[in-house]
């Protein structure tokens, strides 16, 4: 069965459905929406139960040639790593989507562009094929670009369009990267070109070569995740889109950038991702202290958190180039809790936001005698997102930093900065936003949350807390395909793997009574 | 028989889940009572599982609940030996204590249940912290005691100052824990492991004293433990903290919070042992704090303010312990300080409530007719902590500086100056007493103080018992407490002994020291009109010689101001500066981002294209080079 062919497909006849709906109930689109958004969910679930773990195989894998002459063909399969960044998209989407009951007009549209939103992001993690890779990293944009034009806030046309010229721009380097790469793989193999990126590995590419390439798909994930200097385009894009938007953007669609970084410039062009590591994880951590430093003064709360984002995505890029197992991990790990982190607090802010329509602390105060359960879970977001151990942001934040000491040590530690700065954006816009009186006549009598909106936040803030406390499950699907990538590093260039430890693996304690060799009961009786 | 260790952990927990979600149904007082027998439970579980070391017939033992992370081995998992079990009978023994004493304080709050179940999640982080078998998940615990104490602190959040306490408590221990942080990292370099028994039984044969990589991690350590256990730089959270209802001071200052960073410098003896500098530093850091702390501590006219100083004082002392690796020592006063702090601060708090809410000692007075149990109970505390023979605070107190004594050099300089606090802290603390239950009364005549509720005076009565009596466990005649935790130290060289002559003449200037204090106290301040405490010193003081000040005037405003550039300038101007610069460029008129903004997408995406395809052929053109 094609499993990944139906879920990309499944999204995109919800848009169908969603499109025949008659013009004159306009009330039946939110809910036909909603359950539209409910099989790709399922599907990612049954892909979940059914993955291998323990296996860096590609799993479901799907092959039909599209062309034979260029050698494009719809090659899709997903591994440890796109697993569970798919598994993220299928449960933001409703989420977000039953976010967006405040949708008034032309809401038809605007659920059309989410689920084919859907489509596209489901896609871009699923394709081994990379013009297929490239059509669906494209397509992401549009929907996005109408949904920021159409439903954002005063600033959407600027934003949308500098959302838009940024990730385009990188794309037009990624396009002509992506068809070099081909022409050259397909030099190698005696045909035209080939996009087949399980081909692509089979070549080997000269330094200079890998440099170029890896520098021309770079730059356009560098501008999606966003690394640092790329990033401008992220707060303004966050901050003008509507509350559905910015959480699919800051969950999935910055991952994108980061997947690509991974799944590409890494496994592809390994001796460029050994000469440039240091430096593109330099880039993360000035996006670490950077973001952090900037969120802090935001007078804007979602501005605030788009920042913290930018700090956020900056561990995740530290991770993956600090070249070692623990911090690929930890980086992949947290990509997932990014998103749900995240895309809760961009969702309370949605909630707030609908109530008072403004999104300037200033205008707040005391918010927590008014609406205690909604200040509860937004705190429990805040320290989520602050790495609060316990929650699953603690969880790559830690192996992240853990990890990277061992091949970049100076930079872990000014990224150990990046948690004391957490903890000071989100507590003292906390603190403005609902401690102390309520000094704005408006905040008073404002509606708690509703069941509605609890049960919106009920799965992230369960999910928020079971991969904190019992990450194994998804750490242990994630290894294999984390160690992969590296060993391949390692095998095709001089790079060695640091040492640890005394025998340079995890050393596995021994738990029970422990013996008193000198006999410590006798001297024990004193009492 | 360990079967049932995690329940430790899980009763508080659970008791705070059930507290939050079905609180408001249990309503006055039943949420309180459950929050108070949770713990209880906790506390009669540990004093059965910790028995057996008392007895001396139960071996260390750790027990693996889950894997966590397993890439960096960091399993849940309890380690039991003497002192997590000691811990562990403190926090839950007074920590129950504090509940119950709280059913009666917190009487008709409207978050009654709420406080109850912020209560028992700081109780239940702190035994994770205590019970914690690796490095990895006593972080874990370390961090939740944070998220705890910023909860209680600013309960009342609708109080600004509560609301500010409260982050403010949080941010400084962040900045602690990033030193932790790191010190985490160092160690999984080097051990592969967090776990405490591969690394205590791997250090020694990896590295010789003095180790660089060894003086780094317990260097780092430390800096969390400063965070913690508030030593100089980062202690200045703690008399903010104060802010929050009086049963969460008496939590944080003597049962949980403030005891992790000498316990973790405790549990990680066999580290510090290897580094004799970083010792040196923990106490010569820790004396400074207690001069520093007992200064300001001397012009403080809020009761609970002045119990504030005295903690870091106290704390100070403890640091000092364990720094010259006199750790039973330190934790001994650890344990007679969790027992006469908690005492103060409850006791303080049973004034406080009496009077009104007012915590001005200036109007207090003469208070002792009115409150016996409380002004009795207290006054046990006053000398215990006054280090008045034979109260517990005497011998606990005298081990450490005795300890230091022994080790000679510059720890006789530490011991002198340990004197010093000595005698400051015994005048200062009958300042307290005497301002408050004797002389003349200086209350408004609409104030009525009156005993508190048997909920809030039994706790008193338990923490006094245990405050006259406690010096016992441990004398030099009889080290029991000693033997008892000796488990957990094996391997560790005992400080050096001193001849019994030394040790009296050390106890006979304590005691000196302590006594000219308390006269010199009693003298000043048991009197009709209080001596008038102006002029510089007493200003300064009062102030806390500007520490405050000092850090936003020269890290808070100098880092928002980076901020606020990062923010203003280089992110607008610079970085997208340059974006514009580029757009403009490529549109090639002066419109730039204008026309752009007009929504005309068709011209990138053309300029796309023909980019595309111009770059296209010249990479297949240039195919042959690659």
């Amino acid at each position: 069965m094609p499993v990944l062919t139906i879920l990309v497909l499944l999204p995109l006849v919800g848009a169908l459905i969603v499109g025949m709906l008659p013009k004159r109930r306009p009330e039946v689109v939110f809910p036909v929406s909603i359950v539209a958004s409910l099989p790709p969910l399922a599907v990612a679930c049954y892909i979940l139960w059914e993955f291998t773990a323990g296996t860096a195989d590609l799993q479901f894998g799907e092959d039909v040639t599209l062309s034979a002459g260029f050698d494009i063909g719809w090659r899709v399969a997903v591994d440890g790593i796109s697993l569970f960044l798919i598994v993220l998209t299928a449960v933001l989407f409703p989420i977000a989507i039953a976010a967006s009951r405040s949708i008034g007009e032309r809401i038809k549209t605007y659920m059309i562009l989410m689920l084919i939103l859907e489509a596209g992001v489901l896609g871009v993690f699923i394709a081994l094929d990379l013009l297929v890779f490239f059509a669906f990293f494209e397509i992401v944009l549009v929907p996005m670009y109408l949904l920021i034009r159409m439903w954002g806030s005063d600033n959407r046309a600027y934003a949308s369009v500098k959302f838009v010229l940024f990730t385009a721009a990188g794309s037009a380097f990624l396009l002509v990267s992506i068809i070099a790469l081909a022409v050259i793989t397909g030099n190698e193999l005696g045909q035209f070109t080939s996009f087949d990126f399980r081909k692509m590995l089979t070549v080997e590419l000269s330094d200079t070569a890998q440099l170029w390439l890896f520098l021309g798909f770079g730059i356009a994930f560098a501008i999606k995740v966003p690394l640092f200097p790329f990033h401008t385009w992220l707060p303004d894009a966050h901050t003008e889109a509507p509350t559905a938007g910015s959480v699919i953007l800051a969950g999935v669609l910055l991952k994108m950038g980061t997947y690509g970084l991974l799944r590409f410039n890494m496994t592809l062009f390994p001796q460029a991702t050994v000469d440039l590591s240091f430096w593109i994880a330099l880039l993360g951590v000035i996006g670490i202290v950077y973001g952090g430093a900037v969120a802090i003064v935001q007078p804007d709360i979602k501005r605030l958190v788009a920042y913290s984002s930018v700090s956020h995505m900056g561990f995740i890029v530290l991770g993956m180039f600090a070249l070692t197992s623990q911090a690929v991990q930890g980086s992949v790990f947290m990509m997932i809790s990014h998103g749900l982190t995240t895309g809760a607090l961009f969702l309370l802010i949605g909630m707030i936001y609908d109530r008072t329509h403004t999104r300037a602390i200033a205008d707040y105060g005391g918010l927590a005698k008014v609406m205690p359960v909604y200040a509860g879970i937004f705190l429990f977001s805040a320290f989520a997102s602050a790495g609060l151990p316990g929650l699953s942001g603690f969880i790559g934040e830690f192996t992240v930093l853990v990890g990277s000491w061992m091949t970049l040590p100076v930079l872990a530690v000014v990224a150990g900065f990046g948690v004391i700065l957490a903890a000071i954006y989100l507590l003292w816009a906390y603190e403005r936003v609902f401690t102390g009186p309520v000094t704005n006549p408006k905040l008073e009598g404002l509606r708690d949350l509703g069941l509605r909106e609890v049960a919106i936040m009920a799965p992230l803030v369960v999910l928020i807390i079971v991969l904190g406390v019992y990450p194994k499950p998804v750490l242990d699907r994630i290894e294999p395909s984390a160690e992969a990538i590296l060993d391949r590093i390692s095998f095709v260039t001089d790079f060695e793997a640091p040492e640890f430890g005394r025998a340079d693996e995890v050393v596995e304690p021994e738990y029970g009574t422990v013996d008193n060799q000198d006999g410590g009961s006798s001297e024990g009786g004193g009492g | 028989m360990t079967d049932y260790l995690w329940l430790l952990v899980a009763l508080p927990l659970f008791g705070a889940v059930v507290n939050l979600f079905l609180g408001r149904r249990l309503g006055e007082p039943i949420a309180g009572w459950f929050g108070f027998v949770v713990v209880g439970v906790s506390f009669v579980l540990a004093a059965a599982a910790g028995f057996g070391f008392i007895i001396g017939t139960r071996a260390v033992e750790t027990v693996l609940l889950f894997t966590w992370i397993p890439v960096v081995g960091a399993d849940a998992a309890i380690l039991w030996d003497p002192l997590s079990a000691l811990l562990t009978l403190i926090v839950t023994g007074v920590g129950s204590l504090i509940h119950l004493y709280s059913i009666g304080y917190m009487h008709g709050d409207e978050r009654y249940p709420r406080f109850f179940a912020f209560l028992n999640l700081f109780i239940a982080s702190m035994l994770i912290l205590v019970l914690a078998a690796n490095y990895a998940v006593m972080f874990v615990g370390w961090e939740l005691v944070g998220l705890s104490s910023y909860l209680l602190i600013s309960f009342w959040f609708t109080k600004p100052s509560a609301a500010a306490a409260g982050k403010k408590a949080f941010i400084v221990n962040r900045i602690g824990d990033w030193g932790f942080l790191v010190a985490l990292m160092i160690i999984f370099a080097t051990f592969g492991t967090f776990d405490f028994q591969t690394i205590f039984e791997e250090a020694p044969l990896m590295f010789g004293v003095g180790s660089g990589v060894i003086t780094a991690i317990t260097l780092l350590l430390f800096v969390g433990a400063a965070g913690k256990s508030a030593q100089i730089p980062l202690y200045v959270w703690l008399p903010d903290a104060m802010e929050g209802p009086t049963p969460v001071s008496a939590l944080i200052h003597a049962a949980t919070m403030v005891t992790a960073g000498i316990f973790m410098i405790a549990r990680s003896a066999v580290l510090f042992e290897l580094a004799p500098l970083s010792g040196t530093v923990v106490a010569t850091v820790g004396v400074l704090t207690a001069l520093l702390a007992a200064v300001i501590a001397v012009a403080q006219t809020d009761i609970k303010r002045v119990l504030a100083y005295s903690t870091i004082s106290q704390l100070g002392y403890m640091a000092l312990g364990v720094g010259v690796g006199a750790y039973s020592a330190g934790l001994f006063h650890l344990t007679t300080h969790a027992f006469f702090k908690a005492l103060l601060f409850l006791g303080a708090g049973s004034v406080i409530h009496a009077m009104g809410n007012e915590q001005d000692m200036r109007r207090m007075g003469g208070l002792r007719k009115a409150m016996p149990v409380t002004f009795v109970t207290m006054g046990t505390a006053w000398l215990a902590i006054s280090g008045m023979f034979p109260f517990s605070g005497f011998w606990s107190k005298d081990e450490i500086l005795a300890a230091a004594y022994a080790r000679g050099d510059w720890y006789l300089v530490l011991w002198f100056v340990g004197v010093v606090v000595a005698l400051i802290t015994a005048f200062y603390m009958t300042r307290l007493f005497v301002m408050t239950f004797f002389g003349s009364r200086r209350w408004a005549d609409d104030i009525h103080p009156h005993e508190s509720p048997r909920t809030m005076t039994i706790p008193l009565v338990v923490l006094a018992v245990f405050t006259v009596v406690a010096g016992a466990f441990n004398t030099p005649w009889r080290l029991t407490f000693e033997h008892f935790l000796e488990p957990s130290f094996e391997g560790v060289p005992h400080p050096d002994a001193l001849s019994d002559g030394l040790i009296i003449a050390l106890g006979a200037v304590a005691l000196a020291v302590a006594t000219v204090g308390i006269v010199w106290g009693w003298r000043r301040y048991n009197r009709d009109e209080l001596p008038a405490e102006v002029g510089p010193f007493w200003t300064r003081s009062l102030e806390a010689f500007g520490v405050d000040d000092f850090y936003g005037r020269w890290i808070v405003a100098p880092g928002r101001a980076v901020s606020e550039w990062f923010s203003d300038f280089v992110d607008p101007k610079v970085v997208d500066g340059v974006t514009h610069g580029i757009a403009r460029g490529v549109v090639g008129s002066g419109s730039g981002m204008r026309a752009a903004q007009t929504g005309q997408v068709r011209w990138y995406a053309s300029a796309i294209a023909v980019g595309g395809v111009v770059l296209i052929v010249l990479f297949l053109l240039l195919g042959g080079a690659f």
